[in-house]
């Protein structure tokens, strides 16, 4: 392809857009609309993964020392170890009397517990995962560690579990969804760039008729559907922005679900743009080159 | 050069267009083709610019045979022949200049080439100076010598006129087949597709007519030859 082709098509392409601008308009429109419908799905689940990864690094196990006489210096001398196994994102040590504190404090008040000595509890560690689903590996790699040993590790797998499935489902549902709205998106453009493509079937006859091939016609309705793919990215972009804005100021000023925290925009921002671009240019393109088939038979 | 042989085109409605149509024109001829509705005027237009298949029989045209042209040959097949249509079939909103850029620019052909052809061809249908024009301010005459300079843009070597002077009265007609006469005589062939049979009857060419599909009549002046 030619320079000054490539610039010809860029230019019919821009033309075409504000010469039919009423289509346009309302390419541009339902591509945004459609666009910021699918940004507030994956936002919404950005927001879900990162408040159940929240919930997740919560989730701890609890690695005892073996040996009820061993000193607080032999006890935090498994500490490197500790953190030396795959998967540990943190270790926390927790000597037996501040175990022994904490065990009084829950039952303050029952006799049953009053007095019982520190040296009942022994030295342990909380252990932090950073994949909660290797739970059951890890359990096992920090039960080799000689000074735990088998049996002395508590890990709340059926929890662990809960969450991984959760996470799973809430992932496939997204996926799905997400793939239903862009394929809607296409189409909905598809046959809004038809309507603009039908308006010009005369061009196309007569450029057929002189010769033209069927790329030649193809490209300009290509940076016609890049363009306003790209105008509805931008558009939908800042919409999208504001309402994101507006949806978490109201929830962090909102008394009964401000425990929910939001993901800040300016740390997806990068993501989001370069979503909505790509996701924008591809309907757009997508349904010019759908629309323009039917046109270019024969 | 254009041959058609033995052509039958049988559209998927049931209707007979051709039956078994045979017709040659030599490079540099000057052809009417004429005949009543429903002869297969049409039918022979639209195969001779790959529009449709024959059903059976062999279609050549410059150097092409339609019988197994590509689909990515038809285009360059195209360039070789100008088509002019009752209607104009000019682009509205463009300028007479515009609608010869966008022609010229479908088939590639850069700003140069562009600005060179394009005065050439509206100076040969006396339209040098309405290049600013839209269609819409121009007569019916006019507006059908730019689609003829729009056709002889891309200097092919055959013009195909289909009814070109249905929409004019009769002194713009005459101009436009003493235009057509004068293109023929650079050495374009000309063919024109036409049922006005005063207008072919004060040009001295070769009339060939078609009825249910095949030749009839091939010879000079309206009453040509009968061959079948």
């Amino acid at each position: 392809m030619s320079r000054h082709n490539i610039i010809y098509f860029a230019r019919e392409g821009a033309y075409n857009m504000f010469s039919h601008g009423f289509m346009s308009f309302a390419a541009v429109g339902i591509t945004v609309a459609c666009l910021i419908i699918m940004g507030t799905f994956t936002l919404v689940a950005v927001n879900a993964n990162a408040m159940l990864e929240d919930m997740e690094a919560q989730n701890q196990m609890l690695a005892f020392v073996d040996d009820k006489s061993w000193t607080e210096e032999q006890a935090r001398a498994l500490e490197s170890q500790l953190r030396a196994v795959p998967n540990v994102a943190d270790v926390e040590f927790i000597s037996n009397a501040e175990a022994a504190a904490a065990f009084r404090a829950r039952y303050e008040g029952d006799e049953l517990f009053t007095g019982l000595p520190d040296d009942n509890f022994r030295h342990r560690y909380a252990i932090y995962l950073k994949d909660i689903g290797l739970m059951r590996q890890t359990k096992t790699d920090l039960e080799g560690i000689p000074g735990i040993g088998e049996g002395n590790v508590a890990a709340y797998e059926d929890e662990a579990a809960g969450f991984i499935t959760i996470r799973n489902v809430a992932g496939v549902v997204c996926v799905v969804l997400i793939a239903v709205l862009f394929l809607v998106s296409v189409f909905i453009i598809a046959n809004t760039i038809k309507l603009t493509t039908f308006d010009r079937r005369e061009e196309i006859a007569i450029m057929k008729m002189v010769g033209a091939t069927n790329g030649f016609i193809r490209w300009p309705f290509v940076y016609e559907g890049f363009l306003l793919g790209l105008f509805s990215a931008v558009i939908g972009f800042f919409l999208q922005w504001g309402l994101y804005e507006a949806v978490a100021r109201s929830i962090a000023s909102n008394d009964t679900i401000n425990l929910i925290s939001t993901v800040p925009f300016s740390s997806m921002w990068g993501y989001v743009a370069v979503i909505f671009a790509g996701a924008g240019m591809l309907i757009g393109v997508g349904g010019s080159l759908s629309a323009i088939r039917r046109f270019l038979q024969a | 050069m254009i041959r058609l042989t033995d052509v039958v085109k049988e559209y998927p409605n049931g209707t007979h267009a051709l039956n078994g149509l045979s017709l040659e024109i030599q490079d540099g001829e000057f052809v009417f083709m004429v005949g009543p509705s429903g002869s297969g005027k049409s039918t022979v237009i639209k195969l001779l610019i790959g529009e449709i298949e024959p059903s059976e029989g062999r279609v050549m045209v410059n150097g092409f045979s339609l019988l197994n042209i590509r689909e990515w040959q038809i285009p360059y097949m195209r360039r070789t022949v100008g088509v002019i249509f009752q209607d104009f079939r000019l682009i509205e909103h463009k300028s007479v200049y515009d609608n010869m850029v966008f022609a010229m620019r479908a088939v590639g052909a850069g700003p140069k080439e562009i600005r060179k052809r394009i005065p050439y061809c509206l100076n040969l249908v006396g339209l040098e100076n309405k290049g600013r024009r839209l269609p819409s301010e121009l007569s019916g005459g006019e507006q059908q010598r730019v689609a003829i300079a729009r056709a002889l843009l891309n200097n092919p070597s055959t013009i195909i006129a289909d009814e070109p002077t249905g929409n004019l009265d009769p002194a713009r007609s005459l101009e436009i087949m003493r235009l057509l006469e004068r293109i023929n005589a650079l050495g374009t062939t000309v063919l024109v597709v036409t049922h006005e049979k005063d207008l072919v009857n004060r040009f001295d060419k070769r009339v060939v007519m078609l009825e249910r599909g095949r030749v009839v009549s091939d010879g000079r002046g309206w009453y040509g030859r009968r061959t079948q």
